[in-house]
């Protein structure tokens, strides 16, 4: 163990600490304000000049604004958290600048929440406590919910009313760091954010009594480490869309400033590198990772350990780590609110591959369609460089490490590994024939490491709380998180972090909320464009990459489009494969050619013109993509085609046979017509029809011309009668 | 060189270390269809008509026998009903793009009368030999591929690599769809004389 290099990196570790106090000191209230691309497309940044001509005028010091990255909870942003000292934290849904001048008066100034801004409406009690309670269903820790019982129980009898305390049950397996076989339970009570490890009935008597009767925190019960979700829980553990997810590689975002190297460290950032540099033992580095189980968050889900170890056995000379943050899948972007809400940790663990695989450069590759989060990685990495942290002789270790930046030009296939190499080396993007792998021969026929953004940001917490943490989070065969971006036909969409092996059910129904207006759950997509379509009867699969190729999809970076009853199977199927048909590099017959073919098929019975022997030569078709392309992509294109087949056969056969969509969403299959006893002839759908083609007076039952109509659909949204008939 | 011995369609061959099942088969007389393979050009792969079934340790994958090179004791199956399905399900694709030259016999070979795909008109298939002869094996780079999915295309990047082609035509003879040669000589229409030497009738 080097200490010159844990004691340089204590020293900045200080630095950072009184850079960031001079800037938030103790006791200042503070206003977070959500600065991803995402928050500031929803008006994030006109908000933020609002509060802070707001703090000018009000003349106070100790009113500081806070930029953080993004929560994930997409649907309701901007997202506001007021931060007084000594209360529990404070979050505004969609604030507007109206929004503002309330907040700042009311709560900023005068400590009154504007209770109807509250994100999610949470915080409508007004207790002077609240404890978050693992249920322990991460881990299978049945203790922890019998004693949550006991709790409720106990501030009953004891006359312990909704006043001071109120109590919810939560999941945090990041939490218990490490501590599988304890039996007892945890909890995090706020304001105060004092983590409680409790075994028996007589600590929870000693907790009620001394804590919150007497306001003196029991400090023998109290968990002196700070797990890494503990800052996550204090800001966000109220909201349910965030209290049963548990934060690891999305830790900091939305926690803190994604621009500031001290925030990183005082976050723990950086202490794995310098732990790792200080040990100096790279084939440890690989081991840990290996017994980790983590898998390749870019959806290979190939063991990151193996592909690092198959890089470091190479024979010396030059070698490259790659962070591959091309994220094209429609609908997905866990890779672009990892990198704009916290890109030290991807650059953390990019170092940290480099030392292991004996590499001196990597690079990071991300879209051109992605300016924040390219400004974000440029700002990181000054800041590294300017602290030791990247360049000649890191944290004086004798290791010298740089990454630089190359941007993709928006294509798809640049995504894929050997695309994305030919594209860093300026040729035309397009896949080539493994093996060679990248690891053996990638980037200037040089051994390549590339991994996902996601993958990255899992590397330092992994060297921070050991393999068997991280393992025994996840499913028994791959350990960890996985991240998805919740979309489509879903009440809360967003970013989700759970552990893998959580079923479709808890995410899309009780984390996503379920689907808008009450509309039945029909399929969920997973893994971009080239996944396949999961029916709701298989809601409590429980998600790895296993089990979704069971299914006929994949695990993909993590898309998850959500579908109800009105969703078309075979038009869905047909979007996916016009995405991939024009995504295509082109390169191969089967990839080319094939999705042409079947994009031709899609579009002939969604038109109401297709053949008995369609269904027979899509199957076709997909296999040989399935089976012959050239590189992943091609074999994965035809997944939404053929799981919607082996699941939805019997949509397919009603549109070939019956000219008949059962979800009434083609519109060549779709007949709107007025039922005449039910028209008022209020004139509304005559209004709104932007073909003309309704016809009738006043009064008077109206009719539609069937040959004029363009079946937009807008006179059955709009008829308050029930006149308008679809079918 | 290494020798290494394997099997390819219950035959033992032997074949030097570094070389590809394609030319280990071809040497020992069995004949692999291919379309985007020539042996002075780097393996593309594209075309996957040479893609054959190889056994390892009981599991069974296809590879494109054009790029993957031989490992000891490997056993390889180049015609399988299944890979003879493939094989005659790509012409069939290709089929509907054009019909001359190779295709027209590797139809007959898989028993095709045409393609239940429609095409629009004759048209390249994109094995690529013209525009990686030129980069490859005269390192000129001419030509190159624009576009992509079914937009991919061989053109001329600007008027000025077309007017360094040096005319050489040896691109010409390699096309199997013989759509190259009128593609190259529309390359040339509303060229300005000023700009070079043009290529001759």
């Amino acid at each position: 163990m080097n200490k010159k290099i844990l004691k340089r990196f204590d020293s900045l570790r200080l630095e950072g600490e009184k850079a960031r106090s001079n800037v938030i000191r103790p006791g200042s209230t503070i206003i977070q304000v959500g600065s991803a691309t995402c928050e500031n497309a929803a008006g994030a940044r006109e908000i933020r000049e609002e509060f802070r001509k707001h703090i000018a005028s009000s003349g106070r010091a100790d009113i500081v604004l806070h930029d953080v990255g993004c929560t994930g909870r997409c649907s309701l942003e901007p997202i506001v958290g007021i931060l007084r000292p000594g209360e529990r934290p404070v979050k505004y849904q969609q604030v507007s600048r109206e929004g503002v001048h309330r907040i700042f008066t009311d709560h900023v100034l005068h400590g009154q929440p504007v209770a109807e801004l509250i994100l999610d409406g949470t915080q409508k009690s007004g207790s002077r406590y609240e404890i978050l309670f693992c249920r322990g269903e991460r881990c299978g820790n049945l203790a922890a919910r019998g004693l949550q019982a006991r709790l409720r129980e106990r501030l009953e009898q004891r006359g312990v009313g909704a006043d001071v305390v109120a109590v919810q049950g939560v999941n945090f397996a990041d939490m218990c760091v490490g501590e599988s076989k304890f039996q007892g339970g945890h909890f995090l009570v706020r304001p105060g954010n004092h983590l409680y490890r409790v075994a028996s009935d007589a600590d929870l008597e000693r907790f009620i009594d001394e804590h919150l009767l007497a306001d003196r925190p029991v400090q023998e019960l109290i968990v002196q480490e700070q797990p890494i979700g503990q800052n996550f829980f204090e800001l966000y553990g109220d909201i349910s869309f965030f209290n049963r997810q548990s934060r690891i590689a999305l830790r900091n975002s939305g926690i803190i400033d994604p621009t500031s190297l001290p925030e990183y460290l005082n976050a723990g950032g950086f202490h794995s590198l310098a732990r790792v540099l200080a040990a100096g033992d790279p084939d440890g580095v690989i081991a840990e990772l290996s017994a980790s189980k983590l898998r390749g968050r870019g959806g290979g889900g190939f063991p990151t350990g193996s592909k690092w170890q198959m890089a470091r056995k190479e024979p010396g000379g030059e070698k490259y780590i790659i962070c591959n943050a091309d994220e094209g899948d429609p609908g997905a972007f866990m890779d672009r609110s990892m990198l704009e809400g916290d890109p030290f940790s991807v650059v953390e663990g990019m170092i940290i591959g480099g030392f292991a695989i004996g590499a001196s450069r990597g690079f990071f590759y991300v879209r051109a369609e992605y300016p924040l989060a390219i400004e974000r990685i440029e700002n990181a990495l000054a800041a590294c460089r300017k602290h030791g942290l990247l360049g000649e002789d890191i944290l004086g270790s004798g290791f010298s490490f740089d990454l630089e930046i190359r941007l993709g030009a928006g294509a798809f296939v640049c995504g894929e590994e050997t695309a994305l190499i030919h594209s860093i080396e300026g040729e035309r993007g397009q896949p080539r024939i493994r093996p060679p792998y990248p690891s053996q021969s990638g980037l200037w026929g040089k051994p390549t490491v590339i991994n996902n953004v996601e993958t990255f940001a899992n590397v330092p917490v992994i060297l921070e709380h050991g393999a068997e943490w991280f393992r025994h989070i996840g499913s028994d065969k791959s350990g960890g998180t996985k991240v998805f971006a919740l979309a489509g036909k879903v009440n809360h969409t967003g970013l989700v972090e759970v552990p893998i092996g959580t079923t479709l059910r808890e995410i899309i129904m009780e984390i996503g909320g379920g689907c808008p207006k009450g509309k039945r759950f029909k399929a969920v997509q997973t893994g971009g464009p080239a996944g396949g379509c999961i029916p709701a009867t298989h809601a409590d699969l429980a998600v790895d990459y296993d089990t979704l190729t069971a299914m006929g999809t994949i695990m993909g970076s993590g898309g998850m489009i959500v579908m109800d009853e009105d969703d078309c199977m075979v038009d869905i199927a047909k979007f996916f494969m016009k995405f991939s048909a024009d995504e295509s590099c082109g390169k191969c017959t089967p990839c080319r050619e094939g999705s042409k073919r079947m994009l031709e098929i899609l579009e002939r019975i969604t038109a109401g013109e297709g053949r008995e022997d369609d269904i027979a030569k899509l199957e076709r078709l997909g296999l040989l993509m399935k089976r012959t392309s050239l590189c992943g992509l091609g074999r994965a294109a035809a997944n939404p085609v053929l799981s919607t087949l082996r699941h939805y056969r019997e949509e397919y056969a009603a549109h070939i046979t019956e000219h008949r969509c059962p979800a009434k969403r083609c519109a060549a299959l779709v007949r709107y017509s007025i039922l005449a006893d039910k028209c008022v002839g209020c004139t509304a759908c005559a209004r709104n029809c932007p073909a003309n083609c309704i016809a009738g007076a006043a009064k008077k039952p109206h009719a539609i011309d069937p040959e004029r109509c363009i079946k937009c659909g807008r006179c059955f949204r709009v008829c308050r009668f029930g006149a308008v008939e679809r079918n | 060189m290494e020798t290494i011995q394997l099997e390819i369609d219950g035959k033992k061959v032997e074949a030097e270390r570094g070389t590809t099942l394609l030319q280990a088969a071809r040497k020992a007389g069995i004949e692999i269809p291919t379309l985007c393979h020539d042996d002075r050009l780097a393996p593309f792969g594209a075309c996957r008509l040479c893609l054959v079934e190889i056994d390892r340790g009981g599991r069974k994958r296809l590879v494109a026998s054009c790029a993957y090179e031989v490992e000891d004791g490997l056993v390889v199956k180049t015609v399988t009903e299944k890979i003879v399905k493939i094989r005659r399900m790509i012409v069939e694709l290709l089929l509907a793009e054009a019909t001359t030259g190779p295709l027209e016999v590797l139809a007959e070979k898989y028993g095709l009368k045409g393609s239940r795909f429609k095409g629009d008109e004759p048209a390249c298939f994109l094995c690529g030999l013209c525009v990686r002869y030129c980069a490859e094996v005269k390192k000129k780079d001419i030509t190159c591929f624009i576009g992509r999915g079914i937009g991919r295309e061989v053109a001329f990047p600007s008027d000025l690599a077309r007017s360094a082609c040096p005319l050489c035509r040896e691109c010409l003879p390699l096309c199997p769809s013989g759509a190259w040669y009128s593609l190259y000589l529309k390359g040339y229409e509303g060229m300005p004389e000023e700009a070079g030497p043009r290529p001759g009738a």
